[in-house]
């Protein structure tokens, strides 16, 4: 089995954004950034089946700019065999990255492809879900255990109202939520063999993809803080407060 | 302006979510329709046909539809969506499901986990886990939304029931099987939609000492939530999970305990209007966004709360 797994390299988890002065984005110069944790647990997903005999091969796969090569020498240093980037300066939308991994998948001809279920920037999660529709295939999102069985995916995905399983004909697409696996770190000597991993570049235009902008940002805000509270000393004056002055109970 | 609504449910009951789409909806055309893909719902359809403001409500009942997989449901969207200009689902697993693959077959680039609307084809959403809110204009001539029903009030009044009309359209999923659904029964209100809302992190130790908020949480009719780490810990299962990537809930109240308030739990719970944190550590950035604080031994403070709380229900 071949799988495919899409990175997406973003502000790290941990750096406290700043949203530009003129409110057309958030600072992202001289900002620590870092690979997608749900990636990181696509990738982890993807090095597990690899090593249990379950896959042959592993294709990471990432849509941006010349910095996103960071990223999938990560993933190559976490176990992944090849990498190819969809070149393009342009910030694309989940529909335009969907379509762009839609053409790597028909070139590439992945029997899994996996994903994070959002990215922490966007919050959109969507692109999963997209590149299964336009492929017209399964899809398992939110997916905290993935097991592999005679053409089958079963998973089990972290819905509202608990643990849902389902089981998808592959080839099918899964995104990952945060129990499917604690990511590993990339030890030394992997990171210097991902040096020689082949990673191909591709121009956007060479996938011949619709990638117009169907949004326009027109700003960015900080959200209204809240106003500034107040300690109490003991839990007697908590309950009087939370009953004279709030009237919550 | 025509609005598509697609309802929540179990087949036995409407999930009050969907009445804030209908709230939300209002706020762009009055001319809304809902959709009801299930097996044996007709009562779900009749209910949300009597709630105030659903001119019709479509009906797809057959038994390949009992369970909303993506697979099944994104195609029924799709047949019928010519007629709208927008189409809205909440922000929960379910919409999150089968919303972007819908998206994906009209070619459309969908509006995720809106909380304002500022006309028929802008609209505001947090991004970074609620520390930026940006407002996109949408240029699709279709818009495919999913809200966040803390955003927007549930419609509560009721009407003359509007027009069930059943929709013969054959699911011809061969893609995916429901296999089963682990539910966590609970005898409490639902977490996003409750008044009072206490959650315990990683400070309660152990899933035992979740408990302690049990009780309290009897006393004043609360849900129980949790933070990432007392999910990841094993404490207590993955839909107690409060956060960016969990529930999202904004009740009248919020009682954290032994949170410490990362940036991915805040997400979840900081529209809440009252916020109560305790924690022993007083640098805990859950204090920051806590109306009232109180540094304390939990374990000291939660018999001391419910016995306050006792002694004020019985004054």
């Amino acid at each position: 089995m071949k799988i495919m797994v899409a990175v997406k390299r973003v502000v790290d988890a941990y750096v406290a954004i700043r949203i530009k002065n003129d409110g057309s984005g958030v600072e992202l110069a001289n900002t620590k950034m870092a690979m997608n944790p749900f990636c990181e647990i696509a990738v982890e997903e993807a090095v597990r089946l690899k090593e249990a005999g379950l896959a042959e091969s592993i294709h990471v796969v990432s849509v941006g700019d010349d910095a996103c090569c960071e990223t999938l020498r990560q993933a190559l240093a976490l176990g992944a065999d090849c990498a190819t980037l969809v070149e393009t300066s342009e910030p694309l939308q989940p529909l335009a990255v969907a379509k762009c991994l839609k053409a790597l998948v028909e070139r590439e001809k992945p029997d899994l492809v996996i994903l994070g279920k959002q990215s922490i920037d966007g919050d959109n999660n969507q692109t999963g879900q997209m590149l299964a529709g336009l492929l017209g295939w399964a899809q398992g999102t939110f997916v905290s255990k993935l097991t592999l069985t005679d053409g089958q995916a079963i998973v089990v995905r972290e819905v509202d109202g608990g643990l849902e399983t389902l089981q998808l004909t592959l080839p099918a697409v899964i995104t990952t939520d945060l129990r499917l696996n604690e990511p590993r770190y990339a030890a030394l000597p992997n990171i210097m063999k991902a040096k020689q991993k082949p990673l191909t570049k591709v121009p956007i235009v060479e996938l011949k993809v619709e990638s117009d902008a169907r949004q326009t940002l027109m700003q960015i805000s900080a959200p209204e803080p809240r106003s500034k509270g107040q300690r109490v000393n003991s839990v007697a004056e908590l309950v009087a407060k939370l009953h004279n002055e709030a009237k919550v109970i | 302006m025509s609005i598509l609504i697609i309802a929540e449910h179990n087949n036995k009951q409407l999930n009050p979510v969907t009445s804030s789409l209908i709230s939300a909806a209002q706020t762009i055309s009055q001319e809304i329709e809902a959709l009801v893909v299930g097996h044996q719902c007709q009562s779900v359809a009749e209910g949300l046909a009597s709630l105030a403001g659903i001119k019709k409500v479509w009906l797809v009942d057959q038994s390949a539809c009992k369970y909303p997989l993506a697979e099944t449901i994104a195609p029924i969207v799709e047949s019928i969506a010519d007629k709208y200009t927008h189409i809205v689902a909440p922000a929960t697993t379910f919409g999150k499901n089968f919303m972007p693959r819908l998206a994906a077959l009209l070619d459309v680039a969908q509006i995720s986990d809106i909380t304002q609307i500022e006309s028929d084809d802008t609209f505001v959403r947090p991004i970074y886990a609620g520390n930026a809110l940006a407002k996109v204009q949408s240029k699709d001539t279709k818009k495919i939304i999913t809200l966040r029903p803390t955003a927007f009030p549930p419609v509560t009044e009721t009407q003359t029931p509007a027009t069930v009309e059943a929709l013969n359209i054959i699911s011809e999923n061969t893609l995916s099987q429901f296999v089963g659904l682990e539910k966590s029964e609970s005898v409490r209100p639902e977490l996003t939609s409750a008044k009072v809302v206490i959650s315990g992190g990683r400070g309660l130790q152990s899933a035992d000492n979740f408990h302690l908020l049990e009780r309290i949480a009897d006393q004043l009719n609360a849900a129980i939530g949790a933070s990432r780490a007392a999910v990841d810990a094993g404490f207590v299962p993955n839909d107690y999970q409060v956060g960016q990537t969990g529930k999202i809930v904004a009740p009248e109240l919020y009682i954290a305990v032994g949170i410490s308030g990362a940036i991915q739990h805040l997400a979840g719970m900081k529209d809440s209007k009252v916020i109560v944190a305790i924690n022993k550590d007083e640098d805990a950035p859950i204090f920051e966004v806590a109306d009232y604080g109180l540094v304390a031994d939990l374990f000291e403070a939660l018999p001391a709360l419910e016995k306050a709380i006792d002694e004020l229900k019985t004054s």
